[in-house]
């Protein structure tokens, strides 16, 4: 196999807060990513999986751990040894409507990654933005619209053309379609998975919609309270998967077709990134608890399919 | 049998500087006491602003109603006088909504939020307002109703100090302390993690059971729909395209856009359907198509499609808005 | 084929959609079209006042110690001063003396508190605390005191009032910028643009500051108003403008020993301060409702 292109080792974020408590947002992540591969990071809100995002493209500083881009460690760089480096990964934000600049034009959007990088002449940026937008499947004549005259798939599409228009080789896409319709999604997913095709980018693709991720990438990293707790090839995570979270995970989706009233797969709610559970962090809330689970962390075990739980690794 | 919440040819628009926005576009719907019905369509499609139409929430202006009627329990909701919106909010109709944080006050404690809204609906009903101390009581019994643990304790909390999938038991709670003999739901559970969503849904199923309502559920996810449903319609555009059995849609829909619909979304447990788009995108309501408002996205249009509005007519067991619903093979 | 670039129509169709959607919705609000009214017929008599008073020279400290405190009539719409001099002529004039008090605070407000706020906004941090504090003390004395004082050290007289006067203005702004700039800079598109690896000054440039320009454009207007009346109270006080320079404040200072006698003295450069500053507000409040709507609301 080839050598990743994004490893994170030990990676961690940590938010110290008023009196002491500190909120583990990311607490301790190791997955890795190679070139071309799309990699699913899953979880529910508040579990870390964007903040990892912008750790591995260095938008924040981490708090411990490792980045290794193209086998460099990228997490102590200073902002302007960063800057060359941005050409190679971008990002794709949740909500189109707020990541573009209401004041600018389309054309303005999109050129920005060009003119900051300074990579095409003043002459070569209208051309080059224009084969951008047809890239992505819009015409010319939306150059000169404003964000707000534009639907929310349009805005997407214009989001994207920006993060393509440096050429990158790793794309973050923060959950690209959940503020969108589901035909629109349906677009944009099509879309995405034609470009990684084509262009042998790399995704590492954040949602929180299984249905999704299953459809667009190779292996999915399932993320609970800052730590990756199953991680392996996406059909090992969807037909048998080891973790009891990513179990609850998966029956709690509803299918779109009348299934009667859904098991209430997990009790209670998800704990406060700044109070976390001593032992297994999911030992609270695990329908298949153990003594050792309350006092023990598992960590990750497993070679191509790894899963942090001791009954788990015990089976 | 007269249905509980009757509305027949209702067209809304709104009045704004580009012109006139035709949002709703002659909407038929019943909904029987009791029944369970799920509306389900893509953004602009009308489905909230319908859901604030049946109390009145529409600002009018900008908001105008040009024909149609809406009747709950027989009476003219349109003509309803500030009194009786007042009883019918508290005591007809509850509603809930996608975002709870914006429906609770976060300077407030729950307790005091809830024992408001009941005193508020003993007046709304003409009785005379209990105690607040005797309301204390009603709000922590329908804090129990909705699952919450130690409901005493969490009258005295804040907003901002509940989870959200705790903030929608409490606006669930809200809703439940008039007498409703209809909730209606708009995107309940859209801002909730899957667990807690699974938790949401189960709580407003039983909740709808328990106490003999009928529920008026709106979406834009078919999961969640098909979960607590078992009637269903589409809309789209403003118009009420389909509405039939959950079951008989789900495998044999007979309008083009609820199986377009049905193709775009991914479904776990068939990783081999790929998630198909509908080409083209949702028409400007200021000037919507004419004829059927899905025909420049219809593969099945013809010329009649263009000149005639289709209306909704029994087929297949089902009402459906399409010239061609006898064509869609199963 | 590529992209040529089109007309300007073209490429500005969106904004001129935009104007006249704001023109439309301005349309809409009576009160702000009264405002608008009230603002247009200011500036109008700034520009134009000399060349329609019936007695421009009445301006200069000209007298005519024969028509003294003389009661409205057709010669005199307004009466006549102590010293004998058109008043309607007087208050008209004056205007412009207020045009350019009100636009010289207002303005070196902007452009000393605008830049403040956004770095404070933007950096956080250890900028932030430094800038705050400083505005903070400021923010912490009655304006109109320090006002004073600084005028009282500086010596009275109409320059010194608007140096004062643009001394303890600038704070709200560092406040208004600071906080739009701190929601601003969490924006996804920020963010975009740090992930380009846009340069700070960029950002600021680019994508912060235009995107505050409404609040701006709205605290502004209505403090046209706001420090006209200030300058005003300046010269009523005797601290500001001085006679015989036309001055409402300076004006109603010298006519309230004339109170009620020779009420129009007082009456018609406190009416023209009132309408001032109404219209401003009733402006600023317009240009709120459709530049700004969400703060209106609520």
């Amino acid at each position: 196999m080839s050598a990743p292109l994004l490893e994170l080792r030990g990676l961690a974020k940590h938010y110290p807060l008023k009196g002491g408590r500190v909120v583990r947002a990311v607490d301790g992540v190791d997955v890795a990513l190679h070139p071309g591969e799309s990699l699913g990071l899953v979880g529910e809100s508040g579990c870390g999986k964007s903040t990892v995002a912008r750790l591995a493209l260095r938008l924040i500083p981490p708090s411990a751990g490792a980045i290794l881009f193209q086998g460099r460690d990228i997490s102590g760089l200073s902002d302007s040894a960063l800057r060359p480096l941005r050409r190679d990964m971008q990002l794709i934000f949740q909500n189109p409507h707020a990541a573009l600049n209401p004041r600018r034009t389309v054309f303005a959007s999109v050129a920005e990654p060009l003119v900051v990088q300074g990579v095409a002449g003043r002459d070569g940026v209208l051309a080059r933005v224009g084969d951008l937008l047809r890239q992505v499947g819009l015409p010319d004549s939306f150059l000169w619209r404003y964000p707000h005259e534009l639907s929310g798939g349009q805005k997407q599409r214009v989001c994207i053309a920006r993060a393509l228009a440096l050429e990158p080789k790793l794309l973050a896409l923060d959950e690209p379609t959940s503020a969108l319709d589901v035909s629109v999604q349906a677009q944009i997913l099509e879309f995405l998975q034609e470009l990684r095709s084509r262009s042998g980018l790399a995704y590492l693709f954040i949602s929180h919609n299984l249905a999704v991720v299953r459809q667009v990438c190779d292996r999915v990293a399932v993320m609970y309270l800052g730590r990756v707790v199953e991680e392996g090839p996406v059909e090992a995570i969807f037909t048998a998967p080891r973790h009891p979270y990513t179990r609850a995970l998966i029956a709690a989706v509803l299918p779109p077709r009348p299934a009667g009233m859904p098991e209430a797969p997990l009790a209670g709610d998800v704990p406060n990134a700044a109070e976390i559970p001593p032992g297994c962090r999911f030992a609270p809330r695990c329908p298949i608890r153990m003594d050792r689970c309350t006092r023990d962390d598992p960590a990750l075990a497993g070679t191509d399919h790894r899963a942090a739980c001791w009954a788990a690794s015990e089976a | 049998m007269t249905a509980l919440l009757d509305i027949s040819d209702y067209r809304l628009a709104f009045d704004g500087f580009e012109g006139r926005a035709h949002v709703l576009d002659g909407i038929d719907l019943r909904v029987a006491a009791g029944e369970s019905v799920g509306i389900v369509g893509e953004t602009g499609c009308g489905k909230s602003v319908l859901a604030r139409s049946i109390t009145r929430l529409v600002d009018t202006p900008p908001g105008r109603v040009l024909s149609g009627h809406i009747r709950f329990a027989g009476e003219d909701v349109l003509a309803m006088d500030q009194r009786a919106l007042a009883r019918l909010r508290g005591h007809g109709v509850a509603m809930i909504f996608q975002d709870p944080m914006t429906y609770l006050n976060p300077v407030f404690s729950i307790g005091s939020q809830l024992i408001d809204v009941i005193r508020a609906h003993d007046r709304a009903a003409g009785q005379r307002m209990r105690p607040r101390v005797a309301a204390r009581a009603a709000a922590a019994e329908v804090l129990g109703a909705v699952r919450l643990p130690e409901p005493d304790r969490l009258l005295d909390r804040y907003p901002h100090e509940l989870s959200g999938g705790m903030r929608q038991r409490v606006l669930i709670a809200m809703a439940l302390t008039g007498t409703p003999r209809l909730l209606v739901a708009d995107e309940p559970t859209t801002a909730l993690d899957v667990t807690i969503q699974a938790q949401v849904l189960r709580l407003i199923g039983e909740l709808v059971a328990e106490r003999g309502l009928a529920l008026l559920l709106i979406s834009h996810d078919l999961g969640v729909i098909g979960a607590l449903c078992r009637r269903i319609v589409v809309m789209y555009a403003g118009t009420v395209v389909e509405d039939a059995d959950a079951a008989a849609l789900f495998d044999r829909p007979r309008h083009p856009y609820t199986r377009g619909l049905l193709a775009a979304v991914p479904d776990l447990a068939r990783p081999d359907h790929r998630a198909r788009p509908i080409p083209g995108h949702i028409p400007n309501l200021l000037a919507p198509p004419p004829g059927c408002r899905f025909h420049p996205r219809c593969p099945l249009a013809v010329a009649r499609c263009i000149a005639e509005k289709p209306a909704l007519r029994e087929v297949d067991g089902r009402r459906v808005a399409c010239h061609r619903a006898e064509d869609i093979a199963a | 084929m590529s992209a040529t670039r089109p007309s300007f129509a073209q490429r500005h169709a969106a904004t001129l959609r935009q104007l006249r959607f704001y023109a439309w919705s301005f349309g809409r609000s009576p009160s702000s079209m009264l405002g608008l009214a009230i603002v247009a017929l200011f500036f109008a008599l700034a520009a134009f006042g000399p060349w329609i008073v019936p007695y421009p020279l009445d301006a200069t400290g000209a007298m005519n110690l024969g028509n003294r405190l003389k009661p409205p009539s057709a010669a005199h719409w307004f009466g006549t001063d102590e010293m004998g001099n058109d008043l309607y002529s007087r208050v008209i004039l004056a205007t412009r003396t207020s045009l350019w008090v009100g636009l010289t605070i207002v303005g070196a407000a902007t452009v000393v508190g605008v830049p403040l706020g956004i770095a404070a906004g933007y950096f956080g941090g250890a900028v932030r605390a430094a800038i705050m504090r400083v505005t903070d003390v400021f923010l912490s004395v009655p304006g109109i005191v320090l006002a004073l004082a600084i005028v009282a050290a500086l010596g009275p007289g109409i320059l010194n009032g608007i140096i004062a006067l643009a001394i303890v203005w600038w704070p709200g702004y560092v406040r208004l910028v600071e906080a739009k700039a701190l929601a601003l800079r969490n924006e996804p598109f920020v963010e975009a643009a740090r992930a380009v690896g846009a340069s700070h000054a960029r950002i600021l440039a680019v994508h912060i500051l235009p995107n505050c320009t409404s609040p701006i454009i709205v605290k502004a207007s209505m403090d046209m108003g706001l420090a006209m009346l200030a300058a005003a109270s300046l010269g009523f006080i005797g601290l500001g403008a001085k006679p015989p320079a036309p001055e409402w404040g300076a004006m109603i200072s010298v006519a309230r020993t004339y109170m009620p006698n020779w009420w129009w003295y007082a009456v018609f450069p406190g009416f023209a301060i009132y309408l001032t500053v109404l219209g401003f507000n009733l402006f600023g409040d317009g240009l709120r409702d459709i530049l700004d709507p969400k703060s209106s609301r609520g």
